[in-house]
């Protein structure tokens, strides 16, 4: 076993771009989960929108990076008020039963047959960011101790935590705001909101765009940083994995997210590294060392880390462990 | 205004449906059915201004759903009512809070993960820091945020929470989660506060000081409609009474009329007698 190896990596993972979009992610469920208590099961769909409107605007219609990007974040916001007109005012199971499916209809939309002329179908579309790597400042790639990236992986990882750091503050600087305590309100509970004369539908819609185009940022940075757009990328646990990450940190804090993405890649690498290396060196039983094995065992172990996080600290690592006590 | 002090109260006449000479809230034919049952039906009722008005009645008799219907958390079926002249059928809850006409719940919905202060700053209406793009620029609405803090001050120096006010409101025990949800719905600044059993659960030696502020809110020219089933705690502060049962007026009067009312001593422990009872 080659712990440097394992460390390597799995540090590499956790500060590299994907961490950093998942950390987009969370910051939109954050907002929409975290503050207003809204039960968001679809935020990959989101992501998914934001990804697909660079994607498509630059591959399929040959249109700049930068409309690409607008279209990406414009397709958020539609996708918010279409999710949110009809639901918001329903029990928030029904939004949490709508939200999950409305992510997984888009999916299985964009990867469809028909679709294939403007959105590649099953194969995807790529080759969606070479105006984005053609102004790469980056003559040689980042070193940190064990790690290093590419001047390609430097750049996106600049640009994505860059935009982690203007949607922390953002979010940060709303929730201090009375808007945000109308939102903290609406989570604890939408009648007393409402009876201190509080638009409580409005205020949900703007918290689920709010939340819906931080999710979108978070497609887009994932489209420019893999350069390709693949339906298949957008499967559900990638919303479950951004629960993770939120709950890991501590919901409805500032860098809850942040530091919840970190920690979550750097285990989830570091777990799927240890158990590849385990296999390599036959230290793994028989029925662990399938081809698939890997995979499926990283998650188990996952999951084991993250029952012991909300065994012996429910409140997240940055959360506030009184808040807990007060749900009676 | 000076006329409208509670001995007004003593030139009309017990009767339902009675007109008063400044009624600050009217309510013409608001029915509600759940299914068949109609769980409230009222023809008309005038809620006279500056006066504590009690809205009594047994289990059941649907003052709940009547309060639910005017504050605009339930639609009626059928039915209008104005408030300070203006038509409320159909607004939504928020836009009649914003009226002036603020209301508490019989279960207290104290914001738990909010601090008290936080809870009270909500209540505080035209706020320009509630909208999106302002809530970003601090300078904008940060002087409207203190006079806020400080108006929240008095207040809950007033309701005796003030050592509380970094505390989260989930921290707080019944009795004082109910003094400040009658202190935040006063940062509404409203000019008719309807309590929904504003006593209920509460023990006895806080409900004299729960009392007492009730009595002060009509002191400072605010009407309260007050829903309550405790005879003794209606009959202590109020100036006018309004008994409901089975969602019909069946006696409104001063509280001395309503003791010695037939109907409504048939409305609480039965009719014992086959003689039927008065409208």
């Amino acid at each position: 076993m080659d712990f440097e190896a394992i460390f390597g990596s799995a540090l590499r993972s956790a500060l590299g771009p994907q961490a950093a979009v998942y950390a987009l992610l969370a910051i939109g469920l954050n907002v929409h989960y975290g503050y207003t208590g809204l039960l968001n099961f679809g935020q990959v769909g989101f992501m998914l929108v934001g990804a697909y409107g660079v994607g498509i605007s630059v591959a399929t219609f040959g249109l700049p990076l930068w409309v690409g990007v607008i279209v990406g974040l414009l397709a958020g916001v539609v996708l918010a008020i279409i999710l949110g007109a009809p639901t918001l005012r329903l029990r928030a199971d029904y939004f949490a039963i709508t939200t999950i499916a409305v992510a997984e209809v888009l999916r299985l939309l964009f990867r469809s047959g028909p679709a294939r002329p403007i959105t590649g179908g099953p194969f995807g579309l790529q080759s969606v960011a070479n105006e984005f790597y053609a102004i790469n400042p980056f003559t040689r790639g980042i070193r940190m101790g064990p790690i290093n990236y590419t001047t390609q992986v430097s750049w996106s990882l600049v640009v994505t935590w860059g935009l982690v750091a203007l949607a922390t503050l953002l979010v940060a600087l709303l929730m201090r705001s009375p808007w945000g305590r109308v939102l903290r309100a609406i989570r604890e509970d939408e009648d007393a909101a409402r009876a201190l004369g509080k638009n409580v539908f409005s205020y949900k819609m703007q918290s689920l765009v709010l939340g819906g185009v931080l999710g979108s940022v978070g497609g887009v940075m994932f489209a420019i940083a893999g350069s390709t757009v693949n339906a298949d990328s957008f499967r559900p646990q990638i919303t479950f994995y951004a629960y993770a990450i939120l709950i890991l940190g501590g919901a409805a804090t500032r860098i809850g997210p942040i530091v919840g993405a970190i920690i979550f890649w750097f285990l989830f690498s570091g777990v799927q590294v240890s158990v590849r290396q385990m296999q390599g060196s036959d230290l793994l039983p028989g029925f662990l060392s399938g081809a698939n094995a890997v995979g499926a065992s990283a998650l188990v172990l996952m999951g084991a880390a993250l029952v012991l996080l909300v065994v012996f600290r429910p409140q997240g690592i940055f959360g506030d462990p009184r808040e807990l006590k007060l749900d009676a | 205004m000076p006329e409208t002090t509670p001995h007004t109260m003593d030139a009309i006449e017990a009767r339902p449906g009675v007109s008063k000479p400044d009624p600050i809230l009217t309510i013409d034919g608001v029915q509600r059915n759940f299914g068949g049952l109609r769980a409230v039906d009222v023809d008309h009722l005038e809620i006279q201004r500056g006066v504590i008005t009690a809205l009594i009645g047994p289990n059941g008799a649907g003052k709940t759903t009547f309060f639910n219907l005017l504050t605009g958390f339930d639609a009626p079926n059928e039915g209008e009512w104005t408030f300070e002249g203006e038509s409320l059928g159909g607004m939504p809850s928020h836009q009649v809070t914003r009226r002036g006409m603020v209301r508490t719940f019989q279960l207290t919905k104290a914001l738990s993960r909010l601090t008290v202060m936080d809870n009270m700053l909500l209540g505080a209406t035209g706020q320009r820091g509630e909208g999106f793009l302002p809530a970003l620029f601090r300078p904008g609405w940060s002087q409207q945020e203190a006079d806020n803090t400080a108006r929240a001050e008095d207040l809950l120096t007033r309701f005796k929470l003030i050592d509380k006010k970094d505390d989260y409101a989930g921290e707080l025990s019944g009795g004082q989660r109910k003094l400040l949800e009658m202190a935040r719905a006063l940062m509404v600044e409203p000019s008719l506060v309807m309590l929904d059993e504003p006593m209920a659960g509460v023990n006895p030696a806080l409900v004299q000081s729960l009392l007492g502020h009730v009595t002060a809110l009509r002191d400072e020219g605010m009407s309260v409609i007050f829903v309550e089933h405790d005879m003794d705690v209606v009959m202590g502060i109020s100036d006018w009474v309004v008994v409901l049962a089975e969602g019909r007026v069946i006696a409104e009067g001063r509280p001395s009329d309503i003791m010695n009312n037939d109907a409504v001593i048939d409305a609480y422990l039965g009719s014992s007698h086959d003689e039927p009872t008065e409208e």
